[in-house]
């Protein structure tokens, strides 16, 4: 390989480390990621120079594919829907990694301690792959997004790992005498990540496939590292174990944030769920009555989560704020570390709004205020409110740390229906004496709530 | 056997500088972040790109330019979701 392009891989890896660097702070993160994308333009246009390249215009024109295809559904997406956009484009990359192994390994030269390598980062890459898929398709809702499981599932995905690792051995030792059986064996190989990434995402519920698509970026992260120690690729051993290692931290910082262990989000604990019978009923309430009870407060906490960001509510909960505080009414929001989809997510969508950044508030800051306030709004939010991860030691949810809106004088929910959260479990709180429920879509019912305070 | 510790210490250095450039990130970038490192593996096009390159068979030309797609879209859908996600932090105080 080249000098000029071993010299444009290292300045590549730099502007990689440092866009990483300044992604870490608010101030500079959208510089850090134009610096990383500069990055990548100069690490691709090099590669180009690597000598005996052939396929050159056919290589430039699916790339010119790939950027129209990837620009342009990135671009069109909602916002609420970008967690599952970082799942598919992540399967991509575990795909493409796949796709490398596999040529290098069906190629029969590679020697076998590379070879070795190149199989681990096909079996990784393959994995990441469909299983990223799965998660796209459950938070897409071309799947149900509850845990399924059925018997002997556990024994199902050992076996499938079983199998893998047999086809990765005899990959491994088969070195190719004649290329048709290698290729064969090498084919079989791979069907079985593929259908292990498939199946070890369909236990997973909603609630953490925050976790598991930073899991799966790890993985392709680390996929991408193997396969560039295999074809002796310097900028991709850098990159890919750069990310593979923060990716990994990343996932064990995503379910701390959750209070969910790393284990419990792979081997299921959310899929079985207690039933808890409770006596009383959610009590429903007008939109007139909603109104007056908000209008004459003096102190407003608003708790949005996942519910707010399905309907596109942000804007009418931005001009719900303009309206009380036009009445002197204080107005804040209580942001639990993992409302929304992904810790972060409804902290990016509440901006989208133009809702200031002081008016939001985490957990630490703002639970000491929910005793002093007249009305706690629960827009869309369930679990992350539920008393019972404080009290009810034998809730899959106990230990979670929660916004205490039931320490409020007044709560109001506004809900869907009477279903419950992604962990599956009732809440609590809804059957308060000072719960009331406003059972409708957040967007309408924040937009009857406005005109409602309108008339007051 | 030099080159085998070479790669060693690449994935050594390589794996503490990854942990290092996160380790003190506020929850409200995870999601950000996240989309940042699953932009950078996506350098994965590069080396999709050298075994397109080595293609004699139609086959193999194929399957490399899959890759080759597949890696593109990793670029750059990874790089214009997390743009968008991050041109939200420029307003407010």
């Amino acid at each position: 390989m080249g000098n000029i392009v071993q010299a444009s891989y290292i300045v590549s890896a730099i502007l990689f480390i440092m866009g990483l660097k300044m992604l870490s702070s608010p101030v500079t993160a959208r510089r850090g990621n134009l610096l990383a994308g500069l990055g990548m333009i100069l690490a691709i246009l090099f590669t180009f120079l690597i000598p005996g390249m052939k396929h050159q215009l056919l290589m430039i024109m699916v790339i010119a594919v790939g950027t129209v295809i990837g620009w342009v559904s990135a671009k069109k997406v909602p916002l609420t829907d970008m967690p599952q956009m970082v799942a598919l484009f992540n399967g991509m990359g575990g795909g493409a990694a796949a796709v490398i192994s596999y040529l290098e390994l069906s190629r029969g030269e590679v020697v076998s301690g590379l070879r070795l390598l190149a199989i681990s980062g096909g079996l990784i890459g393959s994995i990441s792959f469909s299983g990223s898929i799965g998660a796209f398709m459950k938070l897409q809702g071309l799947m149900k997004d509850r845990p399924i499981t059925y018997p002997l599932q556990q024994p199902f995905h050992a076996l499938l790992l079983l199998l893998t690792l047999v086809f990765g051995y005899l990959v491994l030792i088969q070195s190719a005498p004649s290329p048709h059986a290698a290729l064969n064996i090498v084919t079989l190989f791979f069907a079985f990540p593929l259908l292990l990434g498939y199946f070890f995402t369909l236990p997973i519920g909603g609630a953490d496939m925050p976790v598991i698509i930073a899991l799966f970026n790890a993985l392709t992260g680390l996929a991408v590292g193997f396969d560039g120690f295999a074809i002796g690729n310097q900028a991709m051993m850098v990159s890919g174990t750069i990310v593979g290692a923060s990716g990994s931290f990343l996932t064990y910082l995503m379910a701390k944030a959750m209070n969910r262990s790393i284990q419990n989000v792979l081997f299921g604990a959310f899929g079985k769920v207690r039933e808890q019978g409770v006596a009383k009923d959610m009590k429903p309430r007008d939109v007139e009555d909603a109104a007056i009870m908000i209008g004459f407060a003096r102190k407003v906490i608003v708790v949005p989560g996942y519910g707010l960001a399905v309907a596109q509510a942000q804007h009418k909960l931005r001009e719900f704020m303009n309206v009380l505080e036009d009445k002197g009414v204080e107005v804040k929001f209580a942001i639990h570390p993992v409302a929304g989809r992904m810790p972060g997510h409804m902290n990016v969508l509440l901006a989208e709004a133009n809702i200031p950044y002081d008016k939001l508030h985490d957990l630490e800051e703002i639970n000491s205020e929910f005793q002093t306030t007249d009305v706690a709004l629960i827009v869309g939010a369930n679990d992350v409110v539920n008393p019972a991860a404080e009290t009810e030691t034998t809730s899959p949810i106990y230990g979670m740390p929660i916004l205490k809106a039931y320490q409020s004088k007044n709560v109001l929910v506004i809900k869907r229906g009477r279903g419950k959260g992604f962990a599956g479990i009732e809440n609590d709180l809804f059957f308060m004496d000072q719960t009331y429920m406003l059972f409708g879509d957040a967007q309408d019912m924040l937009g009857k709530l406005v005109q409602a305070l309108k008339k007051i | 056997m030099s080159e085998i510790w070479v790669a060693l210490y690449i994935f050594m250095l390589s794996g503490f500088t990854g942990f290092e450039v996160v380790s003190r990130v506020p929850v409200i970038l995870h999601t950000p972040l996240m989309s940042g490192t699953n932009f950078i593996h996506g350098i994965v096009l590069v080396g999709a790109m050298v075994v397109m390159g080595r293609a004699e068979t139609t086959t193999e030309l194929v399957i490399g330019a899959l890759g080759v797609l597949l890696g593109a879209l990793n670029v750059v859908g990874g790089f214009a979701v997390t743009d968008r996600m991050l041109e939200m932090f420029k307003k407010g105080k």
